[in-house]
């Protein structure tokens, strides 16, 4: 199978007040089509910095972080966003839905960006909520949802363009137990039924033994990678 | 969805204050458009054609007198049908501040060239004969209760009697009607100008304004341009104007109208630029977070700062639009009140001048805010609000 994350000699610095944070220091790190990595660390590890560079909302320093066959760091502005939109699925632990939007419609939104017809566009969304099992929840808005019901809404947000690869930073981390579980037997079946690869940042023990594969950062270094 | 109904769900995100912004442009536009109706109405060049009446007035104030002398050179210019004489009393009603036009005329020339008005012909007779007559509008009478025989005493401002009394007692022998009058506060009160001339203290001989009627209405402007060119190099130079035009300047000496409007229409876009730009600031701090997240699902930087300029635009358009109609509805209703300072109406010019500043107020509005979420770094964004 052939590799869809292909990050080399990965260095993330930042700069504040003329002092340097290095986030990432030298990160190497290869994920295959399909895979379900869980990336785990305390706080502060740099393991959103590099959900973010996997994402395309960020860029390294230096290195190189080579995603779906194109090399992010080179594709600027409209072109990075263009990207995103084709191969990325963002899945956030606080869900960052529209509240004004009824869950079909903040699902819709990034069909907006593509050429579809209104009602190809509203079937894709109920489709996508279909997956997720909430198609009876398709006309409520978000305050009408519960935590879990509304991590469902952002993951089928995050699939419904047919994006490759969903980026989950700490989906579970706002949740109970029981919505947790649910959660990420949904994130399974999306990975070992639609071959979604799936990036995970979480916190959580029992979440990260969902993924196939689970990396720990400390200190901006990719220290030890456990099956 | 569509993307504009994208742009309506945000507008409603707080519907209270959208309403009330979206309220707020409407009356702006409203008011602009009334104001540039007024503004327009009082500096519209005038048009002669088919008029058939024209007032000669001094040509540099109308606060001038003309000698009585002009009445017989108007009368023999060409196409001249008939001519009455005017003149400006001022006073004050019962001493109380309370004023209408009071204006001494000649009663049988001027209710002839005034042959609209309609006034019993015993009562015109009786204004002819009694030398302190004076007739009124039904309107006037019937707001001071005067009745035929009352005694109506003026306490004058402009005019001091020969015995420098300025207390001027008047008979009402008269009440006239004036049906195309379609305002009701018609007020003017007039009194018998033989009486005046004889009474008053100083400017004998002179008057302040002739009516002229003219043969044919299509040859109005042949007309007025023959009367002043009659008195050009006199001392008392004319300006011949239609009624419209000098009811107008009358307005006019409370000030230049014009400017005003200027002024206060500046006044108002300036109070309702900083009203809309603090509500798009508002929105856009508080949509920040949903602003990162369009960008993490796709949408360009220049998308998501034109989806924040448009929502602007379809507050200022929407409102703009709105409030024109409205004005326009409105200039429906009220200019046959205003008829006689002229037509109040909103242009093709105004209305597109209206919509261009809704367009421009859009733009400007939002430039800062669309700049900012042009420019904002999705992950600082988003790292914000976790």
């Amino acid at each position: 199978m052939t590799n869809i994350i292909d990050i080399r000699s990965l260095t993330k610095t930042y700069w504040r007040g003329g002092e340097a944070i290095h986030v990432l220091s030298g990160i190497h790190l290869t994920i295959r089509d399909g895979g379900y990595v869980a990336l785990m660390g305390p706080s502060g590890s740099g393991k959103t910095t590099l959900l973010n560079m996997i994402g395309g909302l960020d860029k390294p320093s230096k290195g190189s972080v080579e995603v779906c066959g194109v090399e992010i760091g080179q594709l600027k502005g409209s072109a990075l966003a263009k990207w995103r939109s084709h191969n990325i699925g963002f899945v956030f632990q606080f869900y960052n839905l529209m509240d004004v939007l009824t869950a079909q419609r903040n699902v819709e939104l990034p069909l907006l960006l593509t050429k579809l017809s209104r009602k190809e566009r509203r079937e894709r969304a109920l489709t996508a909520l279909e997956i997720v099992g909430l198609a009876d929840r398709a006309k409520h808005k978000p305050a009408e949802l519960s935590g879990g019901q509304l991590q469902r809404v952002a993951i089928a947000r995050a699939l419904v363009a047919d994006q490759r690869i969903l980026v989950c930073d700490e989906p579970t981390g706002d949740l109970d137990r029981t919505a947790a579980n649910q959660i990420l037997d949904l994130l399974e079946i999306l990975n070992s039924r639609h071959g979604k690869t799936i990036v995970m940042v979480t916190h959580d023990p029992e979440a990260a033994k969902h993924a196939h594969e689970c990396l720990h950062l400390d200190k901006g270094r990719l220290t030890r990678e456990a099956a | 969805m569509t993307s504009f109904g994208f742009l309506l769900a945000n507008l409603g995100r707080k519907p209270v204050r959208t309403w009330l912004t979206f309220f707020c442009i409407i009356v702006c536009f409203l008011l602009f458009g009334l104001l540039r109706s007024v503004g327009t109405a009082f500096t519209a060049p005038p048009n002669l054609s088919g008029v058939e009446r024209l007032v000669v007035s001094p040509k540099y104030s109308i606060i001038d007198p003309l000698p009585i002398s002009h009445m017989r050179q108007v009368r023999s210019v060409p196409g001249v049908e008939a001519a009455a004489h005017a003149d400006w009393f001022g006073g004050n009603y019962l001493d109380l501040g309370l004023a209408f036009p009071t204006i001494p005329v000649k009663p049988m020339e001027y209710f002839d060239l005034y042959s609209e008005y309609q006034i019993p012909q015993a009562q015109l007779e009786a204004f002819e004969n009694t030398r302190t007559g004076a007739v009124a509008s039904r309107g006037t009478a019937e707001r001071f209760d005067w009745r035929i025989g009352d005694v109506i005493p003026i306490v004058a401002d402009i005019y001091p009697k020969m015995d420098g009394s300025l207390l001027w007692e008047f008979e009402l022998v008269g009440i006239y009607d004036r049906p195309d009058q379609t305002s009701g506060n018609f007020e003017d009160f007039y009194i018998h100008y033989d009486y005046f001339e004889e009474a008053k203290q100083h400017s004998k001989g002179m008057i302040g304004w002739i009516a002229v009627r003219v043969e044919n209405p299509d040859a109005a402007a042949e007309v007025a341009s023959a009367i002043d060119a009659r008195f050009e190099n006199s001392r008392d130079p004319t300006r011949t104007m239609t009624e419209n035009e000098y009811n107008a300047q009358f307005a006019q000496q409370i000030g230049n109208i014009g400017l005003m409007v200027t002024m206060i229409l500046a006044a108002v876009f300036f109070s309702i630029l900083l009203l809309v730009s603090n509500t798009m600031f508002q929105a856009f701090r508080e949509r920040l977070r949903d602003l990162g997240v369009l960008k993490a699902l796709g949408f360009s930087d220049g998308q998501v700062a034109r989806m924040i300029i448009y929502e602007a635009l379809i507050l200022t358009l929407g409102g703009g639009v709105v409030g024109l109609l409205l004005c326009y509805g409105l200039l429906i209703m009220v200019s046959p009140i205003l008829q006689i300072y002229g037509t109040f109406t909103l242009d093709a010019l105004s209305l597109a001048l209206g919509l261009a500043t809704a367009l421009v107020l859009g733009v400007v509005v939002s430039a800062v805010p669309a700049i900012r979420a042009r420019s904002a770094p999705v992950v600082e964004v988003l790292r914000a609000r976790a």
